[in-house]
């Protein structure tokens, strides 16, 4: 179970219908490991700024994770978190490991413009 | 121009013991972080050294806790925030944020802290979580069976290959020096393993893929000739680097590492700026230490302000 102020997503239904019904939609995937918290806080924080994002995060161990688990964008990934960007629906960027507040932005800058 | 008694620059745990005594105290207090907040604590699994928990502490736990503290007092905070100017003389200091805010207060605490050290060769940022790895806690069950590389020799390197070797099939670690630094229980534990092996002398020149392996181009340092290894992952662990980069264009004294220069009172060669926490030029890097300073400086601020 994650610890972070964000919302949850716990099922691959909750995930279709977010990104159904909202244009922007950013899901950080991971555990309460050390490169994970810093972009759930991240993600926190930036809630404020971009209030026409939806910013979630996704437990990788629940089975419902399969989903990002499987997009053809985190095949070669090898280090958590995932984190997932759609727009309309769609995956229009993906990254692994960790991230910094600046690249978090400048995806953000580049994706949802 | 916002005004502030206090801004404090790093919100680890040097920077949150500033701004809970000076906020008790009073006084207007503006943290800034390009991150958010708690520094290096909030990635560190359990904190079992820090006084007060009869039990380890998650890390996160601990560095919201100080956030919090800080936050009750007052504390104001701007996280995820560039600074775009910095001014820092003995008369006037002001910073300007990405927001194109501009901050100016009478006292201005530096804590920013220190960061893992990248190689920052070629490969490295290309190939970070599809390849490259900072984190065995993280990652070393993508790795499962599998043949790796460590680059490092010093205490983090050793621990974290003591946790990649639950899982890994084979390390190659790669070291710039004869010997390793990391300490000689832990550094044992990891030689005598078999399934470790240890290049010495060399450094990473390029880091690069080819047919779903991981390729490292390493210098001997002796002969300069260069060798080409395949593995499935490479996870680097080389120390840590000040934070310290923003301050190159100010009259702040650093020394040739980059490490802010302090009196005992944790104050700059600039009069009313401090400096507290791992970005100070000291012998230890304790979360305990950076509390430290960190009260020191606040308290310095509140006796002079």
């Amino acid at each position: 179970m994650l610890q972070t102020d964000l919302e949850h997503i716990e099922s691959e239904e909750q995930l279709k219908e977010l990104i159904e019904n909202n244009e922007k939609v950013a899901v950080c995937c991971g555990r309460m490991g050390p490169m994970c918290i810093p972009v759930y806080d991240i993600f926190e924080i930036l809630q404020e700024n971009y209030p026409d994002i939806q910013f979630w995060d996704m437990d990788f161990d629940i089975p419902a994770a399969a989903i990002i688990k499987g997009l053809p964008e985190c095949r070669k990934f090898f280090g958590l978190p995932f984190t997932i960007y759609y727009r309309n629906g769609k995956v229009v960027k993906a990254t692994s490991s960790i991230q910094s507040a600046k690249e978090v932005k400048s995806v953000i800058d580049e994706v949802f413009a | 121009m916002r005004k502030y008694n206090v801004i404090i620059i790093g919100a680890g745990p040097a920077g949150l013991a500033a701004a809970i005594y000076t906020s008790r105290a009073a006084l207007a207090t503006l943290v800034i972080d390009e991150s958010s907040a708690g520094g290096q604590v909030k990635t560190t699994h359990q904190v079992a050294n820090y006084p007060g928990f009869v039990e380890p502490i998650a890390g996160h736990e601990l560095a919201g806790n100080m956030r919090k503290q800080a936050e009750r007092y007052n504390t104001k905070f701007k996280l995820a925030a560039d600074i775009t100017a910095l001014h820092l003389s003995d008369q006037e200091k002001w910073i300007e944020l990405d927001d194109e805010d501009k901050y100016t207060a009478e006292f201005v605490i530096i804590a920013t802290g220190s960061s893992p050290r990248l190689l920052n060769i070629p490969g490295e940022k290309d190939y970070k979580g599809s390849g490259v790895s900072y984190c065995a806690t993280c990652d070393a069950e993508f790795y499962k069976d599998k043949d790796i590389f460590v680059i490092g020799g010093g205490n983090s390197a050793m621990e974290e290959s003591l946790l990649l070797l639950q899982f890994v099939k084979s390390i190659t670690v790669i070291h710039q020096f004869d010997e390793l630094q990391a300490e000689k229980i832990t550094a044992d534990k990891v030689t005598m393993n078999p399934k470790v092996n240890i290049l010495w002398s060399h450094e990473p020149r390029a880091f690069y893929e080819k047919e779903n392996k991981m390729v490292v181009e390493a210098e001997n340092l002796k002969t300069n000739k260069r060798v080409r290894l395949e593995r499935d992952g490479i996870f680097i662990f080389v120390g840590l680097v000040p934070n310290s980069a923003f301050l190159k264009n100010t009259p702040i004294q650093l020394t040739k590492y980059g490490y802010v220069i302090t009196d005992p009172q944790m104050e700059t060669n600039i009069r009313g700026v401090y400096a507290a926490g791992d970005i100070r030029d000291k012998r230890h890097r304790q979360i305990t230490t950076a509390v430290g300073n960190g009260t020191i400086s606040a308290l310095e601020v509140i006796h002079k302000i």
